[in-house]
């Protein structure tokens, strides 16, 4: 019976021993963390989307409730969303303009030229590495819709030409696509950088255009139009010089004869200019046969009748 | 210590046994092609640093003549194919499907096969510097399809030693027999040229190995050996890829070049025939390798053949030359295992292109929808590098890159393909592999 009682004893004063040093350890070890910080993190959309610079939501509510950032850093959050986070912290909402992702390509099926079928694992990556998968612009949009499944916030569709559209509306410029492109096509921008080149192609004027008919062909009527040092041709392509944006109108467009360079419009998308060439085919283009139509794929021998 | 490992039970256990189709040119002679009307030369041809040009638009050149120099060590240097003059240095379509910078060259309608560049060299008092340095000037590179400059390989590193020279006559891919060829026509170049390798890396043995299904080629070398030569010719049972130096390795000495490693780790250099060949045959002259032995093969193809042509030779002459029907579905360049489809018949051939092969539209099976994977395994039991390709295949898909690399040895895949031939699912598991290694490398690029 004793050594029952002695047993219970022990244990009962090893229990009140640790339970003191835990107590003493909960006090001498504590790290204060602000608790506006959970708050702050519970109003975050929590996407976790890394366009606010941070990484995660998480560490985005450390840098607002420090004072670090503004609250319109995150461009996933709504409006109310924006001004319930500045009014709980007492700070000005911040003025960050929304960016969008810009795809510098308009090249669909039915206006730019394919050389070569493409079979095999339907990603644009793999197209990519099978000797470019088979579209006769090297620079251009493959349209496999790598992007389109890369968005988070299914802010990308594919139209009906294999071209994705960006809706200016969703995007939250968190930069999955601009990763996920293996022709390098898009990049983030602010709204305000209306007017676009939407083209990649280096080639000089007549043989960028008989690889697709909407190419920038570096003629260089939209330099001429805009107001100085606005646009420049480099390499046979037209480069805006963004840090002029706001001497930006719609007069370059207007000239272009192909369309490359359009107005990045927020309700009717991108519009071209008056003497751009209207392309009425809504049909995709044949793989040329005077090309010989390949098809591109990896390992052949394991179609090869066994 | 694994089955490969014993002596007498070493043969390549692992891999596939593919239909070889190499009867329709393995018994042809090679013959030469007619220059193209323009021949395109890349500057990158090779594995490392491009070259830079020599010439300048409108200039004339002299068939052997330099055209393009290397910068630096790991790279090569160009010479003009054929007498004519430069039209221009542009961009032009290569094989994967990338431009990049060419020399145009158009050859004079009466340019002449005969070659005017060169001089004669002594090479048996040359010191193994020397041989490095005057194989660098021939622009010679791996002609099994790897590309990579075959001085760098003749340089022993820093703290190795070098006992045995390899010298790889499988050619194991289907339908390819230009190595083959080569072996059963100029095997005393061949042997030549095993023996400047073997004195630049100061091996006192080579052992050549070919594979079982190439008779007349085991002959002809054992024929123009001698027996104080060093060199052994050693025939192994045929089997794909034993052309993988890795396996050959293997399978000829027992050894195992360590994951991440190189021949030299082991103490061997491992040089393919043809590539031997070339040196065995210009360095004495001290000229350039301006042309290669390519295999013109595959169904749609009227004439099959093993051509001699130009480097910078575009597909559609070499294609029009040996003839093709009209109904051409598929272009590919080098085996139709690891070989890579074509969008363009503008490519030029280069100097790592084996054989062009071109499949018409009926000879091929047509494209599976891709099953899931069952588990079944077989293409863990046929990977020659012990991996795991059905479990790679799994992460791919969901993009789980770095699993791959840091799990899965990723790397050690040398893309043989034998995992897609055997996958009943018709997972295109390469395919994934490729994307995942390209994905790794532009990560590591924005890191």
């Amino acid at each position: 019976m004793t050594e029952f009682l002695i047993a219970c004893i022990v244990m009962f004063a090893i229990g009140v021993v640790l339970a003191a040093l835990l107590a003493y350890a909960d006090k001498k070890l504590y790290v204060y963390e602000d608790p506006r910080i959970d708050e702050v993190e519970a109003m975050l959309p929590k996407a976790n989307c890394g366009a606010c610079g941070s990484a995660g939501c998480r560490a985005f509510a450390e840098k607002l409730v420090a004072g670090e950032v503004s609250p319109s850093k995150c461009t996933v959050s709504s409006e109310e969303a924006l001004l319930q986070i500045a009014a709980y912290l007492n700070v000005d909402r911040g003025s960050q303009e929304k960016r969008v992702a810009r795809l510098a390509c308009a090249g669909g099926t039915h206006v730019a030229r394919r050389r070569a079928g493409y079979e095999g694992l339907q990603s644009c990556r793999a197209a990519a590495l099978i000797s470019g998968g088979g579209k006769v612009c090297a620079w251009g949009c493959l349209g496999l819709a790598d992007c389109e499944r890369a968005c988070s916030f299914n802010a990308i569709d594919m139209d009906e030409h294999g071209i994705p559209v960006v809706s200016e509306a969703l995007c939250t410029a968190c930069g999955d696509c601009v990763v996920a492109c293996p022709k390098d096509l898009f990049s983030l921008h602010p709204v305000s950088h209306r007017l676009w080149v939407a083209c990649r192609s280096l080639y000089e004027g007549a043989l960028a255009e008989s690889e697709c008919e909407v190419a920038c062909t570096g003629c260089g009527r939209c330099a001429l139009d805009a107001p100085p040092g606005l646009i420049q041709i480099v390499d046979h392509l037209a480069v805006i010089d963004y840090s002029k944006n706001h001497l930006a109108t719609q007069t370059p467009i207007q000239r272009c004869p192909t369309g490359a360079i359009v107005w990045m419009d927020a309700v009717r998308g991108p519009i071209k200019g008056v003497e751009a060439k209207v392309i009425t085919r809504r049909t995709p283009l044949p793989v040329e046969l005077a090309d010989l139509p390949l098809a591109a794929a990896a390992a052949v021998a394991r179609e090869m009748p066994k | 210590m694994n089955i490969e490992s014993i002596p007498g039970l070493r043969r390549l256990w692992r891999g596939v046994h593919v239909p070889d189709y190499k009867e329709t040119t393995n018994h042809l002679p090679i013959r030469r092609l007619p220059f193209p009307p323009l021949l395109i030369i890349p500057l990158s041809q090779h594995a490392g640093a491009p070259a830079v040009p020599l010439v300048r638009a409108g200039q004339e050149v002299v068939r052997g003549e330099p055209i393009a120099r290397a910068d630096g060590f790991v790279s090569v240097p160009m010479h003009a194919p054929a007498t004519g003059r430069i039209e221009r240095i542009d961009l032009s379509p290569s094989a994967r499907g990338t431009l990049a910078q060419a020399i145009f060259l158009r050859p004079y309608p009466s340019a002449s096969q005969e070659i005017l560049y060169g001089e004669p060299q002594d090479i048996e008092h040359m010191s193994p510097a020397e041989i490095v340095a005057a194989v660098q000037q021939t622009g010679v590179v791996g002609l099994g399809g790897a590309a990579f400059p075959t001085h760098v390989k003749l340089k022993v590193p820093e703290g190795k030693s070098i006992d045995t020279v390899v010298v790889n006559g499988c050619e194991c891919e289907p339908y390819l027999t230009s190595d083959h060829r080569v072996m059963v026509e100029q095997p005393h170049e061949v042997l030549h040229g095993a023996r400047i390798a073997m004195k630049a890396v100061g091996a006192p043995r080579a052992v050549v190995g070919v594979e079982d299904n190439k008779p007349d080629a085991v002959d002809a070398l054992r024929k123009a050996n001698t027996a104080d030569s060093g060199i052994t010719i050693e025939a192994v049972p045929a089997k794909y890829p034993q052309g993988a130096e890795k396996m050959l390795v293997k399978v000829l000495l027992g050894r195992e070049i360590p994951s991440g490693g190189l021949p030299a780790d082991v103490g061997l250099a491992v040089f393919n025939v043809a590539t031997l060949a070339q040196i065995g045959d210009l360095l004495p002259r001290r000229q350039g390798l301006i042309e290669r032995v390519v295999t013109v093969s595959g169904p749609a193809v009227t004439r099959p053949g093993n051509y001699l042509m130009a480097i910078g030779t575009p597909l559609r002459w070499a294609l029009e030359q040996a003839g093709c029907a009209a109904n051409v579905s598929r272009v590919v360049l080098g085996g139709p295992m690891m070989g890579a489809a074509v969008s363009s018949l503008e490519v030029p051939v280069t100097k790592g292109v084996t054989g062009i092969l071109a499949f018409s539209s009926g000879s091929l099976n047509g494209q599976h929808a891709i099953l899931p994977c069952i588990h079944c395994g077989r293409c863990v039991d046929v990977c020659p590098l012990h991996l795991n390709p059905s479990q790679m295949g799994l992460l791919a898909r969901k993009q789980r890159y770095e699993e791959m690399q840091a799990e899965l040895h990723l790397y050690d895949c040398f893309e043989c393909g034998c995992c897609s031939y055997v996958c009943p699912s018709h997972i295109p598991l390469v395919q994934y592999f490729r994307v995942a290694k390209q994905a790794l490398r532009e990560r590591k690029v924005q890191a």
